[in-house]
């Protein structure tokens, strides 16, 4: 059978714990929380750290705090399930709570983390495969080689984007916390990602993402699809996630429309988010929204489903998703 | 036998049911040994090269290594037929496809068995890599072997039975077709797992997940050059098979070599990815078929092509080519028929026998094809298949006996189960309502599906559902189809039983079964198991079942071609008489009855007279024993099978075909191609259901099996590799997208069947492919001629249609091949007179 490499793990019990454990073993070694991205890429030996960091066991990072006018704190550490089980998150943010509740399978998200899904490595066809087949086939630069098999000729790594949840995360403005050991610093969770599918995170690996932030809603409402072959397990090979805020007379006084799976990072749609403001939605504005949000689309062959197709779904589901306001 | 049953025919639980609820029953994998070694093997990185050298010198001298041994030290050639003797277990002199097995290693962890294989220097030329069946008819010059009916045509197939071209004259109406289906595998959820000892008395022992205990023993008799009564094959309880561990494989014969060469026991359990390797699944088949009818929808003549894509070696090719073309003729009267078929090699790992081996695509295609010809001649797909079944006890023009057909009784029972009449009219209301069952299943963005929407409690409206199109068209499609009970002949040429069972009675009234068969899950150990109990009057739980054992069990062939049930079920019968009769005439002589007047039950031998001349079973066990010393019996069973006498007669003929039905119904989302199968009606002519709640459970996973195959599963290659080898990106559906089932058996008492019975295993899979691509037709008027039915190809299909072009995604061409003229062979007269008369009803 596929086994682990050997590697020593660490239970720090807090933030502080963990920044001395990672900084006494420097390169060698990651941070992990639910583990249910990073064991089976070191199966495949994309990952070969010789020490994990295990997180959860730190208590910073499995709060959560809703505070009146202040929005949510949401730890990183909390489980998907959690996240999607949350009753006011699902009643404030169904964006949010949705995505985190199609995140893989009940199991996964009983380990896997919110803060483990915004940090998922990117995912290609050619690269998350076992050592054997991508030796076979000639490595990639994602890991030990130097050309990309998807576009052969790219200087550019194009792993996509498949975290469910950071569509709906950026679409609701929120902040994500980041720990290292040169302090602490608060970032926007759009600015949290790279259009570069190996450095596809603009977070240094000793940096701990401990919290997100949201905004209070004030209004916003929000909605999360997903695209993928089967009812469970699968990664979203398009994801879509929209947060309104509308006026009595259902003029749009903010739009947020972000896209997952089409890049390397989740795409936010602004000629999209510009046509709805101060509009009325109508099937004909949706349709023209919808038509700007898949324009910038560029889904490759590197997932499931044929690229082109996902390309054309992703017009289907913005239209769809901002149907639901209609109705609301 | 029949007058009243006990046992058979009652829903009891399996044999082997709370070994594995408790997670107690031992795969091949859960077994360790002192001292065990374990195995990886290093498989080639490339499609198709030939090998210059290999140096394993740096792996013998890691520490912790035992043993290495490359294609030298295994150099005899094996394979599961005898005439494809073309696998090498770890290869010599070619590679033929990606994961190709060139050198094992024995290590004292999997660790550094995996440290070793990276320090083996293999010196490869690689060679032009063929990976589609137009390459591999075009390529000529880049021979993957050097056998073969043609160049790189593995075997070519020529038949014609009957006048075809009178038949097409008399024709009111001939249509072709051309359809593929792509290939998938078997997806068990057990890995193949070996293990091997070898003792000091030169013995061998294997412990294998394999479905086919007799076929290794004699594959390792031929490669390792030990007597076959100096090795003892044990095969494992399967978890699951589906025939993806028919076939003797290379890492079976490497546990016992490497075993051999160390003295200690070596153990391999495949990964995931490798299983995809070892493959033997479903060809991909390109087809082509014309058929003439009359306007009634009566067949005049049929003419059907098909192309396999065999990959790197032969397997059971030459039986799937044949069976690519068998079975067309026993469902619905062909009266004339024409088969061409041809097998190329190519380099993937290679295919043989998936459930329903080289029958589902042939069946995909005629199904579809008879749809199209019942829509083009105005007639209701079902009313035109019901007029034309093949008779009871009739001859096929192929020289196929069909003893009973419960196809129309099938069709019959799904029409009316499922409301076919009705919701077939385009004015249905049920072609615009939705239920809400249908609601939660109708996206796969749901987490729920039909099937159990209801049955979770809490389950919420979920808020996430992709939201509705404007219009959801509905469809319903039919489809019927046939398989064998078993093939009517074994793999290699002898005149010895099929299937034996030896029986053996303690004197404290416990009874111990032997036999050759393996349970793969399929419920074989229970279906011996229940007929000794009815036949002796004793339960179940009285019974020890011991199995795949060469050493200890009479030989029944293997868990392959759906025979099991039928044949040790015949053997366990005429075993559990023997005993029966000499316990009957003990007791009779006792209870001064006459032996005809006792019949056996509850534990007891009553006379059925009176009710007071009782014995217990125990003590006419005891009264026998001393009566005729040790009680045991045994008991065999060979076909007899009038099969036809040209080459290639062997490939289809079975004692008792089983028949099946299905009807899908569907929900489309003609924006994104997507659809739910919201229900699927079954019927299934099983002969007789020696546990209907088995055969309910055969009849559904097949189904689902099914399921998968026509909505997602494909093993795809993209330069040269297995495009998606793991379980996450090889689609199959989940619970999700599996539909409520209604499920209903349907006894014909089949002559040739144990207490009439037939299969179950195989054959429901074949209809549900068909019937949905027939539902999809009937929901959005676009045919998808190729399996799977993806949402991609239904949106581009839907895409042709609004533009007034052919609504059909589907092969456009079949290769230009000049096939040999065919071999005609006369009609035989209908009756046949070997076969046995038909029991009442």
């Amino acid at each position: 059978m596929l086994r682990l490499p050997p590697f020593a793990y660490w239970s720090p019990r807090s933030l502080t714990e963990a920044a001395q454990m990672m900084a006494a073993h420097g390169p060698d070694a990651m941070y992990v929380a639910g583990g249910t991205d990073l064991y089976p890429n070191m199966k495949r030996r994309q990952f070969e750290p010789k020490h994990l960091i295990g997180l959860r066991r730190v208590p910073e990072l499995n709060e959560f705090s809703a505070e009146h006018g202040r929005g949510f704190r949401i730890g990183a550490g909390l489980t998907l399930t959690q996240v999607a089980s949350h009753p006011l998150i699902r009643q404030v943010h169904p964006a949010l709570a949705t995505a985190a509740a199609l995140v893989s399978t009940p199991q996964l998200r009983n380990m896997g983390t919110y803060g483990g899904n915004l940090c998922l490595d990117t995912r290609c066809n050619y690269y998350n495969q076992s050592y054997f087949w991508r030796k076979s086939i000639g490595f990639c630069m994602k890991k030990d080689g130097d050309i990309c098999l998807v576009a052969p000729g790219s200087s550019r790594c194009w792993a996509v984007s498949s975290t469910d949840t950071a569509p709906g995360t950026i679409a609701l403005d929120a902040s994500v916390r980041l720990v290292g050991p040169q302090g602490e610093r608060v970032v926007p969770a759009r600015a949290l990602y790279r259009d570069d599918g190996m450095e596809y995170l603009a977070k240094a690996p000793d940096e701990i993402l401990t919290e997100v932030i949201i905004p209070p809603a004030k209004g916003l409402r929000s909605v999360y699809l997903k695209l993928r072959r089967r009812g469970s397990f699968d990664f979203p090979i398009l994801g879509v996630a929209v947060a309104l805020r509308q006026d009595g007379d259902g003029t749009v006084r903010h739009a947020r429309v972000v896209l997952g799976g089409v890049q390397s990072y989740p795409m936010e749609c602004d000629d999209a988010e510009k046509m709805l403001l101060g509009q009325r939605l109508t099937p004909e504005l949706i349709d023209a929204v919808a038509q700007a949000a898949y324009k910038p689309a560029k889904p490759l062959d590197n997932t499931d489903m044929a690229h082109g197709y996902r390309k054309k779904m992703s017009k289907i589901y913005v239209e769809r998703a901002l149907r639901t306001f209609l109705t609301q | 036998m029949t007058n009243h049953l006990n046992v058979v025919g009652h829903p009891l639980p399996k044999v082997d049911a709370w070994d594995k609820v408790t997670g107690q029953t031992r795969f091949a994998d859960d077994l360790v040994l002192p001292r065990t070694l374990y195995c990886k093997l290093l498989r080639s990185p490339w499609p198709h090269a030939r090998i210059r050298g290999i140096d394993p010198h740096q792996a013998q001298a890691l520490p912790g290594v035992f043993a290495v041994i490359t294609g030298h030290d295994l150099p005899v050639k094996y394979g599961i037929l005898p005439v494809s003797q073309d696998e090498e277990a770890l290869a010599l002199e070619k590679v033929r496809y990606v994961g190709d097995p060139v050198a094992a290693v024995a290590a004292a962890d999997e660790q550094t068995a995996e440290e070793a294989l990276n320090l083996i220097e293999v010196d490869y030329e690689p060679l032009p890599a063929i990976m589609s069946i137009e390459e591999a008819l075009k390529r000529s010059d880049v021979p993957i072997h050097d056998y073969g009916d043609n160049r790189n045509v593995h075997k070519q197939v020529s038949l014609e039975f009957g006048d075809v071209d009178g038949g097409f004259a008399q024709a009111d109406y001939v249509r072709e077709d051309m359809f593929y289906f792509e290939g998938n595998t078997h997806l068990p959820l057990e890995q193949h797992s070996s293990m091997a000892t070898f003792g000091p008395d030169g013995k061998l022992t294997i412990w294998s997940s394999t479905q086919t205990p007799h076929y290794l023993h004699r594959a390792l008799e031929k490669t390792l050059g030990i007597p076959r009564a100096h090795i003892r094959v044990i095969a494992t309880p399967n978890g699951g098979g589906f025939g993806g561990k028919s076939d003797p494989f290379n890492h079976e014969i490497i546990v016992c070599k490497l075993a051999i060469q160390t003295g200690r026991p070596v153990k391999i359990t495949l990964t995931r990815e490798e299983v995809f390797y070892a493959h033997r699944g479903r060809h991909p088949v390109l087809m082509w078929i014309k058929t003439g009818v009359k306007n009634d929808g009566r067949i005049t003549a049929m003419d059907f092509k098909s192309f396999l894509d065999g990959g790197g070696y032969g397997s059971y090719g030459v039986a799937s080519t044949y069976y690519t073309g068998a079975l067309q003729t026993v469902t619905y009267d062909v009266p004339a028929y024409r088969f061409r078929g041809l097998r190329v090699f190519t380099n993937k790992p290679p295919c043989g026998p998936k459930r329903g081996h080289g029958t589902p695509q042939p069946r995909f295609a005629l199904e579809v094809h008879l749809d199209k010809i019942a829509h083009d001649l105005g007639l209701d797909p079902y009313a035109m298949r019901r007029a034309h079944i093949v008779p009871d006890d009739s001859m096929t023009i192929n020289q196929l006996h069909v003893t009973t057909n419960g196809l129309g009784q099938c069709l019959d029972a799904v029409v009316k189960a499922s409301g076919w009449a009705e919701k077939r009219k385009p004015e249905s209301a049920w072609r615009t309502t939705h239920t809400e069952q249908g609601e939660a299943a109708r996206t796969l963005t749901s987490e729920r599906g039909a099937g159990n929407a209801t049955a979770r409690p809490g389950a919420e409206k979920q808020p996430y559902s992709l939201p509705s199109p404007a219009t959801r068209p509905r469809g319903i499609g039919l489809a019927g189809s046939s398989y064998i009970s078993g093939a009517g002949l074994p793999i290699y040429w002898n005149n010895m039983p099929h299937s034996g069972v030896q029986i053996k009675i303690d004197r404290g009234g416990g009874v111990a079964v032997f036999c050759g068969s393996t349970d793969i899950g399929q419920g074989s150990d229970s279906v011996l198991a229940y007929i000794v109990a009815e036949l002796l009057g004793i339960e179940p739980k009285d019974i020890r079942v011991i199995t795949a054992d060469t050493d200890l069990t009479p030989v029944d062939l293997g868990s392959y071609s759906s025979r099991v049930t039928l044949m040790t079920g015949n053997a366990a019968i005429e075993a559990a008489t023997k005993l029966r009769k000499i316990l009957f005439e003990v007791a009779a002589e006792k209870l001064r009855v006459p032996p005809e007047s006792l019949s056996a039950k509850n534990r007891l031998i009553t006379c059925e007279d009176d009710e007071n001349r009782v014995l217990p079973f125990v003590e006419v066990v005891q009264m026998a024993e001393a009566r005729h010393g040790t009680l045991g019996a045994v008991g065999s069973y060979t076909p007899a099978i009038t099969h036809g006498k040209y080459k290639g007669s062997g490939v289809g003929p079975t004692p008792a075909y089983s028949y099946s039905a299905c009807i899908a119904e569907i929900t489309c989302d003609p924006e994104t191609g997507e659809y739910t199968v919201d229900k699927l009606t079954l019927a299934h002519d099983t002969g007789k259901a020696i546990n209907p709640l088995l055969v309910i459970g055969q009849v559904e996973g097949s189904a689902y099996m099914g399921l998968g195959e026509i909505m997602m599963e494909e093993q795809v290659f993209r330069k040269g590799l297995h495009k998606i080898p793991s379980m996450l990106d090889y689609k199959s559906p989940t619970t999700l997208e599996t539909p409520e089932m209604s499920t209903i058996l349907v006894e014909t008492l089949d002559p040739n069947g144990p207490f009439g019975a037939k299969e179950s295993g195989q054959g429901p899979l074949l209809p549900v492919i068909p019937a949905i691509a027939n539902a999809i037709y009937d929901a959005l008027g676009v045919r998808i001629d190729e399996v799977p039915a993806t949402p991609e190809k239904i949106l581009k299909a839907l895409e042709l249609k609004a533009r007034h072009e052919e609504p059909r995604i589907g092969p456009k061409r079949i290769p230009d091949y000049a096939f040999p003229p065919p071999l005609k062979v006369p009609p035989l007269p209908l009756k046949v007179k070997e076969a046995s008369p038909l029991v009442t009803r």
